[in-house]
């Protein structure tokens, strides 16, 4: 199914299609594929919410999402429903409340087919940190989908759905919607509730919509975003329609791209995709300008100081007294504590608790965290110069196309560094998206980054709908016969 | 060998929010195990704090009432340790930035001629969440936990190192005590564990630096704060005195064997990894709120003290006295109000004897008194007009308490109490009792005035109290003259 | 200065993470190439920056002190490993 959810909701508005029908449909797609984009699959649950949405459009109040089916990724909990953030940890937890981000599409009437397979706790950038095993690509089953949503992200590449949550902390929704071929924005930090998804690093994550297009993105983030008391960090802001301004024209638009890249960094595929991406948008009338961002060299660093130390204390609540991994044996109470966690955590998920620790430890505070946040801030400020010369900074979003399986596994420190283009938005908290913007090396799609100032979705999604409206590689499937590709059959 | 104790300490006051610091579950105590704990409180996957506006009023009039520094700008940080009873595996509190910084309180010490007074001055007071409950009991070997507490706003407060005594400590944290529920910000229920005492303690010989401190945690009662820190400090003596060197510690107080031990839990606590908490942005206090916060605070009880002594020329003792709780001291003022200034000395009197007697022995607080102020000053007036006699008075408040009546007038009126002034009513009396004592008038006349007074309370009893004993003086003294 | 493998069992512990000890060599490793790349933000001139702890400069909200919360206890209770009478069971504290 390449069906947008504009095209869908044009079919169930018209009674061509119900929400059953599509949800039975989907449900089809995904038990046939083997790409693991899920973790589970609840057929009755996903049938009780399609009728209910169903429901909703008889008695007439439905509303633009009423009836599409989504994957909802595995880190938001939902009442009833299994929720596990791809760790053994949690892999007996049946959420007993809705997270904002849940109960809003509840009420808009999204039916959740299934919960997208993720990195554990989010960390990670191929999905291979899973403990339910590793996604996927849908264009190459021997590649990665990109992380940490990486089930989100195959599933609506594959066609399974046309739209899936995810979230990003320093790249989780743009990396993977990159590597997959599909468009996902991840909101300006505080647009969307972080209430109900399980936290990685409090300060950096953000919840996000992914889809086919940026149009599809716009209507979902409609539906996601909005004040939340539930979560003193969510913006008391006017609710805002993200579509908009989908169809203003780009004349005039100053596009920035950051000095150095575009230079020997990223592989000669991507940097050309990226290229004829920027070129496009001057042919639809923007302007070209070079910015400078001369402290985004650090925010890899400053990312890996900041976002361990927030999730070495976010995951000390994982202790096996309430809920979660409890070890089967054990000499005493600290003994239940360090082996239920030793057991429950994936190695990349101790590793991070393990640096996180160690940064926040007496003695090395302000040297490492302190530090770190002082870094930060110089990055906050370098956009904000960036941003009086340019309306939107474009430029990579990795600097490959997706990695083989395997291929980063054996050094985590390599793998880090993929997200030189990624962490430093999660650090400025600004919103930023992933549009498809060509293939490279083996066919893989090629994602560009467009990178705005706080509170300019709006602008993100004209910019990024516009490009698709004159541009085809979202509209890409993978080849059919790709292992696992079930919705191109 | 003469040793210096120094002592500060740390008290945990729960706050009387009804909803808890950062959640919206109740605080009520007493609730069936976990019953109150939501999922925030219980640590879910995915929930986040909220903060709770009750709680920073409370904190603000705290420090207005000890004149800190409320601080515009103060930090949330997480203090990081595991523990069964911390369900996050951290404890939102302050660290670096607290919202109360400074002050002072004053206590008196000592009674008679040894008493005095001493200014304490105060660290810091800081927002943080009470843990959760380990039970103990047997559960097959395992120990239960109880998070219904867990989330309670505390104000922990914290003095600097300036007592040197456990009478000093006792007398600060009575006053401390006393300070909290005046201003309403904490029921102070220590039975239930609403304020509770951590002591820091250690020794030293006179000009030395300051001595290794051990800190004695979670004292709930005055008794065994003064045990505790005495226990402490004969022990930390013994130890230098037999050459040993006081380790730093954390020590529990057994009132059962009067001792101190080491809690082995905080063996490996040292470490706790303080960093602003990423889901609560700086608490900011705008005057505003100040202004809002002082507007609505009691008039505290070293300017009603003060007041009291100059406006109703009360002595320093009794304005004290008067103004020990909020509800002594409204109830004093209720009776002035009714009775009048010029009654304020004798209403001193009954709030501090009569009533405060009777309340204690039904163990009752003022605000249970069954004697309304009104109804006090209705019998202050009859004794000022000299409708009654102190003696009878009594029997009218008496008879207040049982509710024989709904006014002092009533009683007076409906048992006959009314004070004899006629002197032809008297005079008969007089000539009995004179006649029946023989003796007495004898003994008078050779110039014994320890008989006069005997033929007085003769003749006050004889008219079973009504007569006025001003009155009886004078008649007895012209009829013996005469 | 590089982690001893000591340091490694320290902030293990710290964290309530049991490790074997095949385990601490490799975990040295990374965690010293880590600190190696996070080391690298040392270079960069932060004298007289203020921290950033938060994406925005917002303060604190609040909310009315009101109980909003009813007894869900049997729901919040129903992933527990281990509960008996309405508590949590864990091995015998020892305070």
């Amino acid at each position: 199914m390449s069906a947008t959810i504009i095209a869908l909701a044009a079919d169930l508005a018209a009674g061509r299609v119900s929400a059953v029908e599509l949800a039975t449909e989907a449900l089809a797609r995904a038990q046939a594929s083997t790409l693991s984009a899920f973790i589970t699959l609840d057929p009755e649950r996903t049938l009780a919410e399609a009728r209910a949405a169903d429901a909703l459009r008889a008695a007439g109040s439905a509303g633009p999402l009423t009836g599409i089916p989504f994957a909802q990724k595995d880190i938001f909990c939902a009442e009833g429903w299994r929720t596990t953030a791809g760790s053994k940890m949690l892999g007996n937890f049946v959420a007993p409340y809705d997270a904002t981000v849940v109960a809003r599409g509840k009420a808009a009437g999204l039916v959740t087919i299934g919960r997208a397979n993720m990195d554990e706790f989010a960390m990670g950038s191929t999905n291979e940190n899973s403990a339910f095993g590793p996604v996927r690509n849908p264009w190459d089953a021997a590649r990665v989908p990109g992380g940490s949503s990486g089930g989100s992200a195959a599933a609506v590449a594959a066609g399974i759905v046309p739209a899936a949550t995810g979230t990003d902390t320093g790249g989780s929704i743009r990396q993977p919607a990159g590597f997959c071929g599909i468009t996902g924005i991840k909101p300006t930090y505080g647009v969307v509730s972080r209430y109900g998804m399980i936290a990685y690093a409090s300060s950096l994550d953000q919840g996000g919509p992914m889809a086919r297009t940026a149009q599809d993105c716009a209507v979902l983030l409609n539906a996601m975003a909005g004040f939340d008391e539930r979560d003193a960090t969510s913006l008391q802001r006017e609710a805002e329609d993200y579509t908009r301004d989908l169809d203003q024209p780009l004349d005039g638009l100053r596009v920035g791209v950051p000095r150095g890249w575009l230079g020997d960094g990223v592989s000669a595929d991507v940097r050309a995709a990226v290229e004829a991406g920027i070129a496009q948008l001057e042919a639809l009338g923007a302007k070209r300008v070079e910015v400078d961002l001369p402290h985004a060299q650090y925010a890899i660093a400053a990312y890996y100081v900041i976002a361990p130390a927030e999730a070495s204390s976010n995951l000390s609540r994982y202790d096996g007294v309430r809920y979660g991994h409890r070890a089967a044996e054990y000499a005493d109470l600290a003994d239940m504590y360090a082996k239920s966690r030793a057991e429950g955590f994936g190695a990349e998920v101790r590793r991070r608790i393990l640096v996180g620790t160690y940064v926040l430890s007496a003695g090395y505070y302000d040297a490492y965290y302190l530090k770190a946040q002082q870094v930060r801030r110089r990055i906050a400020e370098d956009f904000a110069t960036a941003f009086s010369a340019c309306d939107v900074i474009a430029g990579p979003i990795a600097p490959t196309v997706a990695y083989k399986l395997g291929e980063k596994t054996a050094d985590p420190v390599q793998m880090y560094l993929g997200d030189v283009y990624t962490t430093l938005v999660n650090l400025a908290g600004l919103p930023a998206l992933s549009v498809p913007c060509g293939f490279g090396e083996g066919g893989m799609p090629v994602g560009l980054q467009l990178i705005g100032g706080a509170f300019s979705e709006a602008r993100l999604l004209n910019v990024a709908h516009r490009f698709q409206q004159t541009t085809d590689h979202h509209l890409r499937m993978p080849p059919a016969g790709a292992p696992g590709a079930g919705g191109a059959q | 060998m003469t040793w210096e104790v120094v002592i500060g300490l740390e008290t945990h006051v729960q706050l009387s929010t009804r909803s808890k610091i950062f959640s919206g579950a109740s605080t009520a105590f007493g609730a069936e195990p976990n019953r109150q704990a939501c999922a925030v409180d219980m640590a879910l996957p995915g929930v986040l704090p909220v903060m709770n506006e009750g709680a920073v009023d409370r904190a603000i009039a705290f420090g207005l009432a000890i004149g800190a520094h409320v601080a515009p700008r103060s930090v949330f940080a997480r203090k990081n340790y595991f523990y069964p009873d911390l369900p996050k595996g951290y404890q939102i509190s302050q660290f670096e930035i607290p919202v109360v910084q400074g002050g002072s309180i004053a206590i008196q010490v000592g009674e008679g001629d040894k008493a005095y007074t001493k200014q304490v001055e105060l660290t810091r007071a800081h927002l943080e969440e009470d843990a959760g409950k380990s039970l103990h009991e047997d559960f097959h070997g395992m120990s239960g936990i109880d998070l219904n507490r867990a989330g309670t706003p505390l104000l922990e407060i914290v003095t600097e190192p300036v007592m040197t005594s456990s009478a000093e400590a006792v007398a600060y944290a009575r006053a401390l005590h006393a300070l909290v529920m005046w201003i309403g910000i904490c029921d102070g229920n220590m039975q239930e564990g609403s304020f509770r005492c951590d002591a820091n303690v250690s020794v030293r010989r006179p000009g030395e630096p300051l001595g290794t401190r051990r800190e004695i945690k979670n004292l709930n009662s005055f008794r065994f704060l003064q045990q505790a820190i005495d226990y402490e400090i004969r022990w930390q003596i013994e130890q230098i005195e037999d050459g040993h060197t006081i380790q730093q510690a954390t020590v529990l107080f057994d009132p059962d064997t009067g001792e101190t031990r080491m809690m082995r839990s905080k063996e490996d606590a040292h470490d706790y990894r303080y960093f602003p908490d990423p889901d609560l942005p700086p608490l900011v206090i705008e005057q505003a709120r100040i202004e809002r916060v002082k507007a609505g605070m009691p008039e505290l009880p070293a300017a009603m003290q003060a007041r009291f002594a100059a406006d109703y020329g009360l002595s320093a003792y009794d304005a004290g006295q008067l103004t020990a709780s909020l509800d002594t001291a409204r109830y004093f003022e209720a009776v002035v109000a009714a009775a009048g200034a010029a009654q304020a000395k004798p209403a001193a009197n009954w709030v501090m004897g009569e009533v405060a007697a009777r309340l204690n022995r039904e163990e009752k607080g003022i605000g249970e008194s069954p004697v309304s102020p009104a109804q006090l000053a209705g019998v202050l007036a009859r004794v000022a007009d000299n409708t009654i006699s102190n003696n009878i008075a009594r029997k009218v408040f008496e008879a207040l308490w049982n509710g024989e009546g709904a006014s002092a007038d009533a009683i007076i009126e409906a048992q006959g109490l009314k004070q004899v002034t006629d002197a032809s009513a008297i005079e008969p009396i007089i000539d009995e009792v004179l006649a029946a004592n023989p003796q007495s008038v004898a003994e008078f006349r050779a110039g014994k005035e320890k008989a006069f007074n005997a033929l007085v309370g003769q003749v006050m009893k004889a008219s079973r109290g009504k007569a006025s004993p001003a009155q009886v003086n004078e008649l007895l003294r012209k009829k013996l003259a005469g | 200065m590089p982690l001893a493998p000591d340091d490694v069992r320290k902030v293990a512990r710290l964290a309530r993470l049991a490790i074997a000890d095949d385990e601490v060599a490799p975990t040295l490793d990374t965690l010293n190439r880590t600190l190696d790349l996070i080391g690298q933000m040392q270079a960069v001139d932060t004298t007289g920056v203020e921290p950033m702890s938060h994406a925005h400069d917002v303060s604190l909200r609040l909310r009315p002190d009101a109980v909003t919360e009813p007894d869900c206890r049997d729901a919040l209770m129903a992933n527990a490993p281990a509960a008996e009478r309405g508590l949590f069971l864990v091995p015998r504290v020892i305070e």
